[in-house]
């Protein structure tokens, strides 16, 4: 149940039909693979033993707050800081001791980075013109990246007549036009406003679709992460907490770092004795060792009023606090003792003050502590 | 003026003074050019009030006048010499200040200053000894064929003015948003394209900056010339030299033509700046907070 080791959560466990239909392997071959990489300013230590496999045509998100390491790790990928330790492997190249410029891996930048002194075209078709690419292909495949991104009209602008949503665009399409093996987004989407970031969100998780090229996405937007990857790394305090589809990391979260940045959990601290599971006033009967253990209850797994359902774990408390969530509402719940549980319910209901709640102890995950680091 | 105009517009009685004061201030600064551009053309040279016979007889003679000719080419080949010199060790110099970390930067980012604080006289008589060191003056010698000349005159304002090119650059370096570079590097440029495709044109504004007020300080600079003048004089010298053996309008008439090309450079790093305004805008936005880790 404990996942301390995360080689076997590596293995893309993904659902794509290409996949399936190949039948032959269900892992992709490996693109970059990330070994034991630490990085420190100084005394501050900003990465601890970073080990990562990102495979061929993957959607990568790190996840993170700010100070994570993120931004760090991603620019350990583009060469633009080195690692204090570790190795960066691109197939059988090593890459980390590459200058950005020799690295096929191109970058999104988070405010775009365009060049303010070219065209939007010119902009794209830098990268091939310093790789001295005849003029005809370079004009060729700038046409055809512009297009991609839907700037065709925009191809004569300077990036200052243009609004941030098309920059945002005319840089994707400088980055992907070099035809990268691996495109790295530095929190690409985070200058947009909400309506055009999610707008944003599915127009890029399809156009990576659609170009097959492996993108490692760095955002601290849960949502956004969930939204967009095949699999979402966390990093938490410069260490990686779990790196799973994003399924499997809200469905099972490996710690209670996880279960709270994904989504909203119950944490139910309690002890096992002789097969018997006790939270604060609740109790059940489990499989598990003796000793302490962590929970982690998702407020949808936990009903309002008793279905009278054998299995499953009752008590009663009183609403604390409600608050609207569109579809759903999320209700804080005091039961018996200090134990406050928040339970996700469909909107409309109107609960009276004293509610009964239930769930079934298989949905409740075991989740490893998340102590206090630095 | 606008200032001036917006306000008397909201409130049109209040800043009259103001207006008078603002009158003032300007007078102040532009009448005695304004007098040296009149008596330019002052038939009865300098003097007699007010000004009769307008003519442009002084500017006949100035421009019969040989010697005055020369000196302006003197100056003129100083100033854009001067201008390489300093150019070329004050990019550099801002480059590693902005960019490299190497013992003892905070001395020489203070001490690459001086020059500009020092007065003139120092540096010129400090010059002036270098020169005169027997060595130097070999070369010097073996160089020109004088100890002093156009060529000394040159390497003091060229020395004196590269504190000016390095900060007006490093203050362009400190605008530059760097994620631009890296960009560039990302894209697969090396360190050498970068610095020529992005960072230069990036710089263009600053170094043409630098240039105009290199240029300008090395056209009108007298006290470094005195001591490392030669047999060629610069403009300034010789204008200065004229001056000892009374006032003639032709030194209006010459100054008048220095005024106009001033103000015409001005005027062409004023639209310069305009026409960059959008480059500039990007700059500010980028530059924008940025939530994330180092």
């Amino acid at each position: 149940m404990l996942r301390n080791d995360f080689s076997t959560m590596i293995s893309p466990t993904t659902s794509d039909a290409k996949v399936a239909a190949g039948a032959v392997s269900t892992a992709k071959p490996a693109l970059l693979a990330i070994r034991n990489v630490a990085k420190s300013f100084g005394r501050n230590v900003v990465l601890r033993d970073i080990s990562l496999e990102i495979a061929e045509g993957e959607f990568l998100t790190i996840l993170g707050e700010s100070g994570s390491g993120k931004t760090t790790l991603l620019r350990i990928i583009a060469g633009f800081e080195r690692a204090t330790s570790g190795e960066l492997w691109m197939g059988t190249e090593r890459l980390d001791a590459q200058p950005p410029y020799r690295r096929r891996v191109n970058t999104v930048f988070q405010h775009y980075a365009l060049f303010p002194h070219l065209t939007v075209e010119e902009n794209v078709g830098y990268g091939l013109r310093v790789a001295k690419r005849p003029e005809a292909e370079i004009t060729q495949r700038v046409v055809e990246a512009l297009a991609k991104v839907k700037m065709t009209e925009h191809a004569k602008k300077k990036p200052s007549k243009i609004s941030g949503g098309q920059q945002q665009r005319v840089a994707l399409a400088r980055a992907l036009v070099n035809r990268p093996r691996l495109l790295l987004l530095d929190e690409p989407l985070s200058a947009l406003d909400a309506n055009l970031r999610r707008q944003m969100q599915v127009e890029l998780k399809s156009l990576q679709r659609e170009v097959g090229i492996a993108f490692v996405f760095v955002t601290h937007d849960q949502e956004e992460a969930m939204v967009m990857s095949d699999r979402i790394a966390l990093l938490r305090s410069g260490e990686l907490e779990q790196v799973a589809t994003p399924r499997e990391i809200y469905s099972r979260p490996a710690t209670a770092y996880v279960a709270q940045f994904i989504g909203h959990t119950n944490l139910l601290r309690g002890a096992v004795r002789d097969g018997v599971v006790r939270c604060e006033t609740l109790s059940w009967s489990s499989t598990l060792p003796d000793g302490p253990v962590l929970f982690s209850l998702r407020p949808e797994q936990i009903r309002l009023g008793s279905s009278g359902a054998s299995g499953m774990v009752r008590t009663r408390g009183r609403i604390l606090h409600q608050a609207f969530h569109g579809a759903t509402e999320l209700i804080r719940v005091q039961c018996a003792g200090d134990l406050v549980l928040t339970v996700r319910t469909t909107s409309g209901s109107a609960p009276q003050n004293e509610v009964e709640v239930e769930f079934s102890p298989s949905d409740a995950v075991v989740v490893r502590e998340s102590p206090e680091r630095n | 003026m606008e200032l001036l105009m917006t306000g008397s517009a909201a409130n049109p009685s209040g800043p009259r003074w103001l207006l008078a004061h603002a009158a003032l201030v300007f007078g102040f600064l532009y009448l005695p050019i304004a007098v040296l551009i009149l008596y330019s053309f002052n038939g009865q040279g300098v003097g007699g009030f007010p000004p009769q016979n307008l003519t442009l007889d002084w500017y006949r003679t100035l421009f019969g006048d040989g010697a005055i000719w020369d000196s302006v080419l003197n100056s003129l080949w100083v100033a854009f010499a001067a201008m390489a010199i300093s150019l070329t060790f004050g990019i550099p110099a801002a480059l590693a200040l902005d960019r490299s970390q190497f013992p003892g930067k905070a001395l020489f980012r203070r001490l690459v200053l001086l020059p500009l604080i020092l007065p003139g006289i120092i540096t010129g008589l400090s010059l002036l000894m270098l020169f005169n060191l027997d060595m130097v003056a070999t070369v010097l010698k073996w160089i020109t064929g004088q100890r002093l000349s156009l060529l000394t005159i040159t390497l003091g304002h060229g020395t004196a003015l590269i504190s000016v090119a390095t900060t007006e650059i490093f203050a362009g370096l400190q605008k530059l948003d760097r994620a631009q570079e890296e960009a560039s590097l990302d894209l697969g440029a090396s360190y050498w394209q970068t610095f020529w495709r992005v960072t230069v044109p990036n710089l263009k504004l600053p170094i043409i900056g630098a240039a105009l007020l290199i240029f300008t300080l090395s056209m009108d600079e007298i006290a470094v010339s005195f001591f490392l003048i030669g047999r060629d004089n610069t403009l300034p010298l010789e204008i200065w030299g004229r001056l000892r053996r009374g006032i003639t309008p032709e030194i209006n008439a010459v100054s008048t033509i220095i005024f106009i090309f001033s103000l015409v450079t001005i005027v062409f790093w004023y639209r310069l700046r305009v026409r960059s305004e959008g480059a500039a805008e990007v700059g500010t936005e980028l530059i924008e907070p940025a939530e994330d880790e180092a």
